[in-house]
């Protein structure tokens, strides 16, 4: 599945990144902790985390990941925005908890 | 397999958080433009990323120098900090001293060094209490990079 179907289907905001919107997400991970993600998760997945730093950045553009989505309501911080739009990594944002977009992104059938 | 010869080294400060990760930014690139197999270049930046972020976390100030030569990728991590006075317990995956700061930000899970040995394929750490600590972590391509993420020796 596409990252722009994934974006239609939960209403969520493409901060930055629109050139990614095409890329295949191959899984996700869902996590806080920078460490846990560098581990687990792998390139094209989809990342679930209310951290806002710009390190998020980082460890998205490490990883080769499809996208960020920044739940929970979650502001991302004027550097993470800059930075996403420099390495053209996707933010999204959403008011949504990151359950219920973990949820609803297993439930297209990202596995 | 065999990677065109580079070597740099790269400051990392002591507290500040938003600068880490370049270095690990900068050898993924360099890895890549070269052709190095994904997988391989996944694990030096993870490593790479990693130390960074241990020296920027608990140091003042240290570096990471890589040196690419042949199949092998070298990376040393020195730091000038408070050292490490019981490996064994720094090693435990989860176990860390990272301050609330650090934590705040979803660093300091006690995952560095795990993810560290997890990705390279030899891995040696030294520390002196109230100097510094050294990491040396050695990678090397292979034609079934799969296996080596099984790696890590101490």
């Amino acid at each position: 599945m596409r990252l722009a179907e994934i974006v239609d289907a939960l209403g969520l905001q493409v901060r930055t990144g629109q050139e990614s919107l095409s890329r295949e997400v191959t899984g996700g991970c869902v996590s806080d902790l920078l460490s846990y993600t560098m581990a687990n998760a792998r390139a094209g997945n989809i990342w679930i985390t209310i951290q806002v730093h710009p390190n998020i950045v980082g460890v998205a553009d490490l990883l080769d990941l499809a996208g960020v989505v920044v739940a929970g309501g979650q502001e991302p911080e004027k550097g993470t925005l800059e930075k996403a739009s420099e390495q053209g990594v996707a933010i999204l944002t959403t008011g949504e908890t990151a359950f219920g977009v973990a949820g609803r992104i297993y439930g297209l059938g990202v596995r | 397999m065999a990677l065109r010869h580079f070597s740099r080294s790269y400051p990392v400060l002591g507290g500040a958080y938003y600068l880490a990760g370049r270095a690990a930014s900068d050898l993924k690139r360099r890895l890549a433009e070269q052709e190095c197999p994904a997988e391989l270049t996944r694990r030096v930046a993870i490593a790479a990323y990693e130390a960074e972020m241990n020296i920027c976390i608990h140091a003042i100030a240290g570096e990471v120098e890589a040196v690419v030569e042949g199949e092998e990728i070298r990376l040393v991590a020195n730091d000038r900090g408070p050292g490490i006075p019981d490996l064994a317990r720094a090693l435990a995956p989860g176990f860390s001293t990272a301050p609330e700061k650090a934590r705040a930000l979803g660093f300091g899970a006690g995952l560095g060094f795990t993810n560290m040995q997890r990705c390279a394929d030899e891995f040696t750490l030294c520390s002196q209490v109230g100097r510094g600590t050294r990491v040396e972590l050695v990678f090397v391509a292979r034609p079934e990079p799969a296996e080596s993420e099984k790696g890590g020796r101490q």
